[in-house]
This record gives structure tokens, sequence and C-alpha cells, in this order.
């Protein structure tokens, strides 16, 4: 997935200015940046969130295996069934039972069916790191889930119909640390299977979990390299003053 | 301002508060008090189960009037339920909108304007074309009453349910339309539920829209074609004729009306229970 020359407007307020990046597969990608530079926006430009804001617009390049993800022709179910994402709180549908959760995203097209279903179900479970402890309450509510086990929930759901791209926008600003802590060992085997993409105010958890980084501030992309030269070489002066500490 | 004055200050408000409490409740408690005193007498089983006798007899019941009112209300429900909560989600899931907005104003005009006027309403379009009165008309004069109360607590509902429940959905590849039909809806369903519960007691009771259109009936029908009875209109029938009988058989309906609208306002709390809270 990459982007070239992206800009995003809130109203007629830019958000985003020109920001072109590839994102390889298998590999984590980490979003920094200081509260408002339009990291989170940039996440909602990928899988077209953004537009659904009242009064917001983004123009420019998205590509996904090649294809223009803002040409007229893309269907938006299945562009949004090839990149999932994952937001700052947990988002469990309340009405719908545990097992429901995850299915939802797989009826969407109405397709998958019994057994099918149920085993896609489990394995989504499974990799999200939760099976065993909601394998014996999969039709009660999430609800009775701890904040941690609903986020993994989410997870579960986001990759239930096997996803390219997974988008997680601050995963774990609302969890304690152990959760915190789950979401980010989930992601080293997330990354096999997709391409993460997460947004993270956190630059420890930047540094520890991600191959590479990417620096935003006030719309504009500052500078992306690999995690570990970029925290330690910056080539941009002003992603060594925030990494310092020295604003943001 | 010494300590204890501010104290004394403090006191004197509280109590102030106090009283307009009771002062508020007062009415209700004495209308409850005085309905039980004068009716609970007359109600029987005959009040039930039995319809009026000639004049002047004694005995007697008011179950024409039930049938009439459940009728009615039943299929203003039909009529008005379906539109009064689509335009709410309408109006709440597409708020900007130049529809939505004026649907919005012209709920709020309806909500404030007085009921026999729309009866007056249901008369000119229903009864004066049809040529007769009918229960129908009726349903139609509740059901407008029913649909911007409906309308506007829907869409407080539908509103209260969280932005990032809805993007979770569009995310994951919903449509807007199913978005709002399989996730915001369920998550709002209780609150929605407790509206439509509040708007059938107000319709219940309601006296003038029925006045000239399902106008009344001494005999039991089931029928929405002909005209109907309804509890306030019997209410108001016998509370205004010459009979002591007639009194007490008023004061009696009265009760029911009352225990009808209390009977759902009880039903709407149980409502707000959700498909998994209740187990909890």
């Amino acid at each position: 997935m990459q982007t070239t020359g992206l800009n995003a407007w809130y109203g007629t307020a830019p958000a985003l200015r020109d920001v072109s990046v590839g994102f390889a597969a298998n590999q984590v990608h980490a979003l920094i940046g200081p509260s408002g530079c339009g990291k989170s926006t940039f996440l909602r430009t990928l899988n077209r969130l953004h537009e659904e804001t009242p009064g917001a617009s983004a123009k420019g390049g998205v590509f996904l295996d090649g294809e223009d993800v803002y040409s007229p022709k893309v269907d938006l179910k299945k562009l949004r069934r090839q990149v999932g994402m994952v937001f700052q709180r947990p988002t469990v549908f309340p009405t719908m039972s545990i097992f429901e959760n995850v299915a939802s995203g797989l009826l969407v097209n109405g397709r998958m069916k019994g057994r099918n279903l149920s085993e896609t179900v489990t394995n989504a479970l499974t990799v999200a790191g939760l099976w065993e402890e909601v394998k014996d309450r999969l039709h009660g509510s999430p609800l009775a889930l701890s904040g941690g086990q609903q986020q993994r929930l989410c997870v579960a759901r986001t990759i239930a119909p096997a996803p390219e791209v997974v988008l997680l926008d601050e995963p774990t600003a609302s969890l304690d640390p152990q959760g915190a802590q789950r979401i980010e060992e989930l992601l080293f085997r997330l990354k096999q299977k997709f391409t993460i993409i997460i947004v993270t105010h956190n630059m420890q958890q930047a540094a520890r979990v991600s191959d590479t980084t990417s620096f935003f501030f006030l719309g504009e992309l500052v500078e992306t390299g690999p995690t570990r030269q970029l925290f330690k070489a910056p080539r941009e002066a002003r992603t060594e003053a925030y990494l310092t500490g020295r604003f943001g | 301002m010494s300590r204890t004055g501010r104290r004394w200050k403090s006191r004197v408000m509280v109590g102030l508060l106090v009283g307009c409490t009771v002062l508020a409740v007062l009415p209700l408690l004495f209308i409850l008090g005085t309905l039980l005193t004068r009716g609970a007498g007359s109600l029987n089983l005959d009040f039930f189960v039995k319809t009026p006798v000639p004049a002047g007899e004694s005995g007697g019941g008011v179950l024409h009037a039930i049938v009439g009112t459940l009728l009615m209300v039943g299929m203003a429900c039909v009529l008005g339920l379906p539109i009064g909560i689509g335009a709410g989600i309408y109006a709440s899931e597409w708020p900007g909108t130049r529809l939505a907005r004026a649907t919005r104003f012209i709920a709020d005009v309806l909500n404030g304007t007085p009921s026999i006027v729309i009866g007056v309403f249901a008369w000119t379009f229903i009864v004066a074309r049809q040529g007769h009165f009918s229960g129908f008309a009726g349903s139609a004069a509740l059901a407008v009453i029913m649909i911007p109360m409906v309308m506007r607590t829907t869409e407080e509902m539908v509103k209260l349910v969280p932005q990032s429940l809805r993007e979770a959905a569009l995310a994951l590849g919903f449509p807007r339309w199913r978005t709002s039909l399989k996730v915001v809806l369920p998550s709002c369903l209780p609150g929605i539920v407790t509206g439509v519960l509040l708007a059938v007691a107000r319709v219940s009771g309601e006296t003038a829209p029925l006045l000239f259109t399902a106008l009344g009936n001494d005999y039991l029908r089931a029928d929405l074609r002909q005209p109907l009875a309804a509890l306030p209109l019997v209410v108001y029938k016998y509370a205004t004729g010459p009979y002591d009988d007639w009194h007490r058989l008023a004061w009696a309906a009265a009760l029911v009306l009352i225990l009808l609208v209390l009977l759902l306002s009880l039903a709407s709390r149980f409502a707000t229970r959700g498909r998994f809270n209740a187990s909890r």
C-alpha cells in the first residue's frame, strides 16, 4: 500500500499536505507525531473513513495493489474488507454476542455460513489471543469483557474477513499496561499475515513494535525511515526536536 | 457573612426547593387518591366484561370502551410508529440535510399543536369525505399525535449512540443504511421502546381528537370502520351526564385510564433493560 501527494481537509482547513509514503507488506509501520499533526487523519484516508466525517475531503493517490483506492469505480465495501481498522477505544457492538461481533464483518457480504463461519471466527479469536478466555461464553455479552479483552475482540473482528492491511489508531491508549502489552505482542504475530500501520502517541511503543516509522508534523510527513535509524539518527531537525522532547 | 448566616441561608434555600418538589408531586397524589376513593368502589368484574345498560338502570360496564381504545390505539401504532421511528432515524443519522431540519421543525410545531386541532384535521380529511364517523379516523388522529413524539425521542436516542460505534461498523464495510439498522438501532432500541410506550400512554388518554372522529358508541363494536367508544370518551360522556350511576362509571373509567398509563410507564422502565443486561 502506498500514497502519493495525498491531501486532506476538514471543511476548508487543511489537515494533510502532500503525503507520499509506502508501506511494506508484513511489516509494522508506526506513525508518530504530536497531537493534531494529521497522523490519525492520514490513517483514516487509507480506508476512506475520513470522508464519512461531515465536510471532510481528501485528494491525491492511495494505492492498494496498484489500484487507486479513490477511483470512482472502487467498491467501499470491498476496500474496507481489504483494509481493516482498530480504534483507540474498544468499539464492540454492545447488542451482539462475542461470536456475532467477530462474525459481523464476515456477514456484511452475507456469504459465509455454518461451519465455515464458526471456523473463521474461532481462527480470528485464536490469532487475536482471546480464544482461551472466551471459548466458553461465545454467545455472552462482550460488555462483560475487560477493556483489554474488548480491544482484542475488536482485533479479531478486524482480521476475521482476512484483510491485507490492518490500521490501528492508538490501539493501546485506553488500556492498562498489561492490556497494552498483550496488544503489542499481538502485533508481532499479526505482521506475519498482514501489513500493519499503527498510529501511536507513545514513542517507546513505536520503537518497540515497528520496523519503519514515519514522523508527522503539522499535516506534513517530515521523515520516514527504519525505526532504529529514525530514533538514533534522524535526518530532519524537526524529528530530532520532537524525539528529544523539545515540543509536542 | 458569618458562618451561621450562610448556614441559615442554605437551609432556607433547600427548604424552598423541597417545598417546590412537594407542590409538584401533590397534584398527582391528590388525583390518584381521589380516583381511588371514588372509582375503586365501582370497579368489579361487570365493569370490564359488560356493556352499558339503558340510562337510569344501574350496573353495566365499559367493555365497549376498552375494546375501542385498544383497537384505535393499536391501529394508531400501526400507522404512526413506522413513520415516526423512520423519520427519527433519518433526522439523527443525516442531521445536516435540509429535509431533516424541516422535519424536526415541523415535528416541534406539531408537538405543540392542540390535539383538538388534529381532530378537526382528521374530521376534514377522513370523516367529511367518507361521510361517517369511524374508529379509523380516530386512529389516524392519534397517529398524527404520536408521530412527532416518537420521531423526536427516536432522534434523541439514536443521537446518544457513540460515533465510534458507527465508524467501527463503516470500517468493517457496512453500508450506511446497514450501520443504522444493524448496529445503531439495536443499541438504542430500549430507549426507542420507552419513547413509544410513553407516546401510547399519552394518546390512550386523548379525548378531544376522538370527539368528532370516532364519536363514541354505546354498543360493543370491534370494527374500525364504524364509530367506536373509547375510555376517555366514556369519561367525558358519563361525567357530564345527569345520573349518579353514570358518575360512578366515569370515576371508575378514569381510574382505569390512569392505571393503564401507569402500567405503560412501568413497562417502559422494564424495556430499558437490554438483551444482555437482563441476565446480570
